[in-house]
């Protein structure tokens, strides 16, 4: 896996005639998971599909200081994995073979799936616990099911970024941390993550935090900063309650 | 869930088995009921050349096409009611072959040049134009939604162009209605080269895009994530199921729901890759549209019953059984899945 340096730089963006994101810019780093919080409408999964490339806007994506708008479209996929929000589930696909189309990028057109694809494909369902479920069309999973297996998809690409809109839709708390500690095994192998969260508990476990309020990012920092928690708060309008239990930053509703 | 598994294949021997049965009936049951071919002499032998075996091929490969179209729209579009006639191709037949029928009879030189024309390429040409039209109309094909409603606007319009034509010309109403039924009844060997042609050029294409529509289930998103070009993709996809249902509709008419029945059939079987499915759906569509010409010629021989009053008979009712064997799955139509 190689490390990659996405970079956005982002002038503006709109949806239909409404601005939706104002100037900013974010280089999610190698070897780290960054979270992006912040209140409904805030602009957090527009910025992640301006990253991923999916929305087009007024301003410059780079990849290694290369513009990453001009590669082949295979490649990109290659370097970048995306998991959406809400992603569509078939009734005809099994959830084995949505796994594989992680490989996509990886096939040449028509050919098979290789050794290494199966391989792939098998260790990311094995990782979020999934391949019990293989046979099983996507459309009959439960919502948590399902999106391990979507999950799955995007970490068989085994892309440099991956890039995460609410990936914890519909899990159970105990897969919420094993979604956690999968997103920290990528980091250590080299990944560059980025999630949109609402769950700030979660989001709290990440390297950094994005803060994003209105369509502007108003605070970047690690999660422990006394700087971010005010942040939060701001965004939040002074309803969170952030402490630290155990060891670990929680963010409580105040109210 | 591999290249092709086991079940695909047992399924694509098994349709083919059943295509080869069909058309050994189809050589049999001719216009006085079951005569097989080891009765007569000469004039048998004609029958069976010129006339059965175009005709049972045909319908076949009639309704192979319908079928493949119908599996492309609904991967296309990700919508399981999408048929071949979703983007106005229907319409644009019918306009075609009723605009030709009112000329014929305007003077004896449009006559002569409809003629030239035929009610085939008035047919072909119709359906093409009127996806064309609704190319145009949803600014390209960027857009589901807009190409589903611009091929909605297209049909609508011209359908009503078809019925002013026969409004302004009642003696054409009858060869119009023959055509709108459907029917496999002067499908020849010229027709059937056509066909093989048009089934051989949109199976590849489909194929060739297969993986694509396999990425779209999950979204236009993930696809584009995963390195799809969309925009060529539906592109081709779109020639591919336009070539298919002018080709059909032009030789046999507008047979209806085996597009539309046929891949559903398939995906009733289990879950299936669109590499599967544009290959099984074919060969279902096939054996459906030749199994009812069969029936079409047989159940009140010597008359003829038209095939697309059989093909929505069976194919209504099974739809209907479908729906009701599968609730969850049709309860969330109204769209995309």
């Amino acid at each position: 896996m190689n490390a990659s340096a996405l970079r956005i730089e982002l002038k503006s963006l709109s949806l239909g005639h409404r601005p939706v994101l104002h100037p900013l810019t974010l280089a999610p780093a190698p070897r780290a998971w960054t979270a992006i919080v912040g209140p409904n409408g805030a602009g957090k999964s527009t910025l992640l599909r301006a990253i991923a490339g999916l929305l087009p806007f007024d301003g410059t994506l780079t990849m290694d200081n290369q513009d990453w708008t001009a590669w082949p479209a295979k490649e990109r996929a290659r370097r970048v994995a995306w998991l959406g929000q809400n992603e569509a589930a078939s009734e005809d696909l099994t959830a084995y073979d949505v796994v594989m189309l992680g490989r996509l990028p990886h096939q040449a057109w028509l050919a098979p799936a290789s050794a290494a694809d199966h391989e792939a494909v098998e260790h990311a369902m094995r990782q979020t616990q999934s391949w019990d479920w293989r046979e099983r069309a996507l459309g009959s999973l439960s919502g948590g099911e399902r999106q391990r297996v979507l999950l799955a998809r995007a970490l068989a690409v085994r892309s440099g970024v991956l890039l995460m809109d609410e990936p914890l839709a519909h899990l159970d708390p105990p897969h919420q941390s094993d979604w956690a500690r999968i997103v920290r095994e990528r980091v250590e192998a080299g990944a560059a993550v980025v999630s949109v969260l609402h769950e700030l508990n979660v989001a709290m476990q990440a390297d950094r935090l994005v803060v994003m309020d209105e369509g502007r990012i108003v605070h970047e920092g690690a999660p422990h900063d006394e700087a971010t928690h005010e942040a939060l708060q701001r965004v939040f309008h002074h309803r969170l309650l952030i402490l630290q239990v155990q060891g670990r930053w929680v963010a409580l509703n105040a109210s | 869930m591999h290249a092709m598994s086991g079940r695909t294949l047992t399924q694509l021997a098994a349709l083919l088995a059943l295509g080869a049965v069909l058309l050994a009936l189809g050589l049999a049951i001719g216009s006085m009921g079951w005569s097989p071919w080891t009765e007569g002499g000469d004039t048998m032998r004609l029958i069976l050349w010129d006339i059965r075996a175009p005709r049972s091929i045909g319908a076949w490969l009639a309704g192979a096409l319908l079928a493949l179209a119908g599996a492309i729209a609904q991967g296309l579009f990700r919508n399981p009611l999408a048929d071949p006639y979703l983007l106005g191709c229907s319409a644009g037949a019918s306009l075609g072959v009723a605009a030709l029928l009112f000329v014929m009879g305007v003077s004896p030189a449009a006559a002569a040049l409809a003629l030239r024309v035929g009610m085939t390429g008035a047919a072909f040409a119709g359906a093409v134009g009127a996806v064309l039209l609704t190319l145009v109309l949803a600014r390209g094909v960027t857009q589901s939604l807009r190409l589903l409603l611009a091929g909605v606007v297209v049909g609508v319009v011209l359908g009503s162009g078809s019925a002013l034509l026969t409004l302004m010309n009642p003696d054409i109403l009858r060869a119009m209605q023959a055509f709108m039924l459907g029917s496999t009844g002067y499908v020849g060997w010229s027709a059937v080269q056509v066909m093989v042609v048009a089934l051989a050029v949109c199976l590849l294409t489909a194929l060739g895009c297969s993986r694509a529509l396999d990425a779209l289930t999950l979204g236009e998103d993930t696809a584009r994530s995963l390195g799809q070009r969309l925009t060529v993709i539906r592109l081709l996809l779109i020639a591919a199921l336009s070539l298919a249902t002018g080709a059909a509709v032009a030789q046999c008419g507008l047979i209806a729901f085996v597009g539309l029945v046929a891949p559903h059939l398939v995906r009733s079987w289990g879950p299936t890759t669109h590499g599967a499915l544009l290959l099984l759906s074919p060969l279902t569509g096939g054996a459906l549209l030749l199994a009812a010409d069969i029936a079409a010629r047989w159940v009140i021989a010597p008359q003829e019953l038209p095939v697309g009053i059989i093909t929505a008979l069976l194919g209504g009712s099974y739809l209907l059984w479908l729906m009701h064997r599968r609730k969850a799955h049709f309860s969330g139509l109204g769209g995309g899945r």
